[in-house]
């Protein structure tokens, strides 16, 4: 098969006449089944091979102190709380939550990132931290791509805390969703 | 007025040569072919953009699967042992010394405390992830991975502990809180989340600084 045409003859070129010689066996074989089956073999383990390693996360917890005076203290014109709903949407407010919660507002993951960068560019870097506060209703995905966001937009402090009574409300109300529907 | 002879010329192509790149390539990806170690649970991690891979020795991960169950799992069959004979000895759960040895061929914990005994006697092909209930993590006052914690903390005392969380994407988050909590509890303030990678997205300060060439943090 490596060869077009041309016989399965090998290389030869006339004797002369008289000349008696033993028949000369070829010894080449043919190989292209033997390559054939190698790329063959090769195509298996290149698509069953897990090219996506999984990678890693890292996250450092904060201890948690009882004793007010140790408890990490963020300003509140540095900032910015970001809470998570339901269906990935997600809201947030600069500074502390208004009593009408006139500052809450509503984005999406995609609409985070812009909050976060202009937070950083209108806030000295002391000051800026982030609170994340993942609801009830949020999923692992949702709590890991906000840390992400985090590496993302490089910001240096933030912490994730357990949501409050009077932001819950506020995301039910945003929602239109009953209070706490507890899940399975 | 013959036309001029072309002089035949042998097709015949070596092969030969093909065939050891080809075999060459084929012993590579057999010899760095890894296969999936069986897992408790099928999990769809979440992505992020971290480009640490994760390590695969003196770990103890915990998995949550999509329904929110939680399993764990430790990469060395002697620090399997250690742990289980740790919970035996401190919560008193009557394990005998083949039950110990039997908890170091598990794969991963999938019971509670209560029922750890008939866990490890189950025959290996029972052990699935499907029908298993999974560690007891409903809430803080019930919640066992605290003490599954508690032991490994102290069998990894003083050694490197690769303390991992994999969970599914979909898991809600009240359970990953428990889990956390659970290392709060034993003071393990350090632990890695399981990821897939994705792509820096463009124009991010994340991806200014990758090209700056500063090296990314963890």
């Amino acid at each position: 098969m490596a060869d077009l045409g041309e016989g399965g003859g090998g290389g030869g070129h006339k004797k002369g006449p008289g000349v008696k010689k033993g028949k000369k066996l070829n010894t080449r074989v043919d190989l292209t089944p033997m390559v054939d089956l190698g790329f063959l073999l090769i195509t298996f383990f290149i698509f069953t091979t897990t090219m996506s390693t999984p990678t890693v996360m890292k996250l450092f917890l904060p201890k948690d102190t009882e004793k007010p005076e140790e408890q990490n203290k963020a300003k509140e014109s540095g900032a910015l709380t970001i809470m998570l709903g339901k269906d990935r949407n997600v809201f947030y407010y600069e500074g502390i939550l208004a009593d009408n919660g006139s500052n809450f507002k509503s984005t999406d993951f995609k609409g985070i990132r812009d909050v976060i960068l202009n937070k950083k560019k209108n806030t000295d870097p002391k000051d800026l931290v982030i609170v994340i506060k993942p609801s009830k209703d949020s999923k692992f995905r949702d709590v890991v791509d906000a840390l992400d966001e985090m590496t993302i937009n490089d910001v240096k402090r933030y912490a994730l805390v357990d949501i409050s009574e009077p932001e819950m409300q506020l995301i039910n109300a945003t929602q239109g969703v009953a209070p706490a529907t507890p899940q399975q | 007025m013959g036309r001029p002879k072309i002089a035949r010329k042998s097709t015949w192509v070596d092969m030969t040569a093909f065939c050891d790149v080809a075999f060459l390539l084929l012993s590579f990806f057999i010899l760095t072919t890894k296969f999936k170690a069986p897992e408790a649970i099928s999990v769809v991690t979440p992505s992020s953009v971290s480009s640490k891979t994760a390590e695969d020795q003196d770990q103890c991960l915990v998995t949550i699967s999509p329904d929110g169950r939680v399993f764990i799992s430790y990469s060395e069959e002697e620090r399997r042992m250690e742990v289980v004979d740790d919970l035996n000895k401190r919560l008193n759960l009557q394990l005998s010394e083949a039950d110990l040895k039997k908890a170091s061929k598990a794969e991963f914990f999938a019971s509670s405390l209560s029922t750890l005994k008939s866990f490890v006697n189950l025959p290996a092909e029972q052990r699935n992830g499907k029908s298993l209930p999974g560690i007891p993590c409903v809430d803080s006052t019930h919640n066992e991975v605290t003490e599954w914690i508690a032991s490994t903390s102290s069998v990894f005392l003083g050694q490197k502990l690769n303390l991992m969380v994999k969970g599914d994407k979909d898991v809600p988050y009240p359970i990953f809180k428990n889990v956390i909590d659970a290392f709060k509890k034993n003071d393990q303030m350090k632990f890695q989340i399981i990821t897939n990678q994705e792509p820096i997205p463009a124009g991010s300060p994340l991806s200014e600084k990758q090209r700056a060439g500063e090296k990314l943090s963890d």
